[in-house]
């Protein structure tokens, strides 16, 4: 006897991430899931987004890895929020895991919540964690063909960051190259060209946020 | 300010694992029992999948997982069969449409034009279970 199911493989983790989205929603959190490989600059991306936030914003971080708490002291030390997942040894943040961590923040106080899923352009596209924005992160150095080869988290995105643009030219990188690939796999998410370091680009991509920010809440 | 430290180690009850084959197929099991369940508890002989071809999921790998995972459940010795779901290119240059595979082609085979856009092989859900009814006590 065969039995229709069609339901969605991980529909027990879309569950929670629903109650995640609805708790961030009742407390006003605005949640950014920030997905890339390892070493693209996502901390710093975090970082250099949180000193250039207009000062009504309150910051919080979620840190994903797979052992260690080197990110989150870096956050901690700014007096930013901050709670560790070590997944150890799994590829990416589930919903569960978030849900979890959330009743150690005083959400009420937060306005814009980072979660910095682990490095990986493979696996957390596929794990709803409940947040706002998916946010896929590429730097220059990793090359301009990732669009290409790592078609399936682009095409998640709801928004692309290209870090260490100050160094782009070190590495040949071509943009539009890069671009060609984005817009193939995903044509509506929108492109910011950044420097963590030097702060290029920054503003341009806090003033889209904060606008996609409040049509969330409104 | 300190900072609050949460460790999953693998295998534990939040499904962290090397792979993430693992929680894909906990996934699949956990569907299918459910299924199975609410149809007589019937044990279920095989297991229908849609998984798109950008999905970056590896069939052999999902099946060696639930191998280990359904022993001793209704779903042991399970055969999972995998549609395909394929992705599709569109030239926006030339109209040519044809259908990719990862990893992807950035140009047209047609015109070498890069301006593509693409679309479907995302999918990734259960169609249907297959279950063996004939031991029915009536």
């Amino acid at each position: 006897m065969k039995i229709p199911v069609v339901k969605q493989i991980l529909s027990s983790n879309d569950q929670i991430a629903a109650e995640n989205e609805k708790n961030f929603r009742e407390n006003g959190v605005f949640a950014l899931n920030l997905m890339a490989a390892p070493g693209a600059g996502k901390t710093t991306f975090i970082l250099a987004t949180i000193d250039h936030l207009p000062d009504s914003i309150r910051p919080a971080v979620i840190e994903g890895d797979l052992a260690s708490t080197i990110d989150a002291d870096t956050i901690s030390q700014r007096g930013v929020p901050v709670i560790q997942i070590n997944t150890g040894g799994g590829c990416h943040l589930d919903a569960p895991m978030i849900r979890d961590s959330l009743p150690h923040f005083a959400l009420t106080d937060i306005d814009l919540l980072f979660v910095e899923n682990v490095g990986n352009l493979v696996c957390p596209s596929n794990f709803n964690l409940g947040t706002a924005l998916s946010v896929v992160v590429s730097s220059t150095a990793e090359g301009h063909d990732k669009p290409y080869k790592y078609p399936g988290i682009f095409a998640t995105a709801d928004v692309v960051i290209l870090t260490k643009a100050d160094i782009l030219e070190v590495f040949d990188f071509d943009l539009e190259f890069f671009e060609r690939g984005l817009k193939a796999v995903n044509p509506t998410a929108p492109l910011f060209v950044v420097s963590g370091r030097t702060g290029k680009g920054i503003d341009t991509w806090i003033t889209w946020l904060m606008n996609r920010k409040d049509k969330y809440q409104s | 300010m300190g900072v609050r430290l949460f460790s999953f180690p693998v295998w534990s009850r939040y499904n962290a694992s090397i792979m993430h084959e693992l929680p894909v197929t906990q996934g699949i099991l956990s569907v299918a029992l459910e299924t199975a369940e609410q149809h007589g508890g019937h044990r279920i002989t095989a297991i229908n999948l849609v998984i798109g071809d950008l999905a970056s999921i590896v069939d052999d790998s999902v099946q060696f997982y639930f191998d280990a995972l359904s022993e001793g459940t209704l779903a042991e010795g399970a055969k999972l069969t995998f549609k395909r779901e394929t992705a599709n290119a569109l030239c926006l240059e030339c109209g040519h449409t044809y259908t990719v595979t990862p990893p992807l082609d950035p140009f047209c085979p047609q015109c070498d034009s890069a301006f593509l856009q693409i679309s479907g092989g995302k999918a990734f859900y259960i169609d249907s279970i297959e279950v063996d009814d004939e031991d029915t006590r009536s």
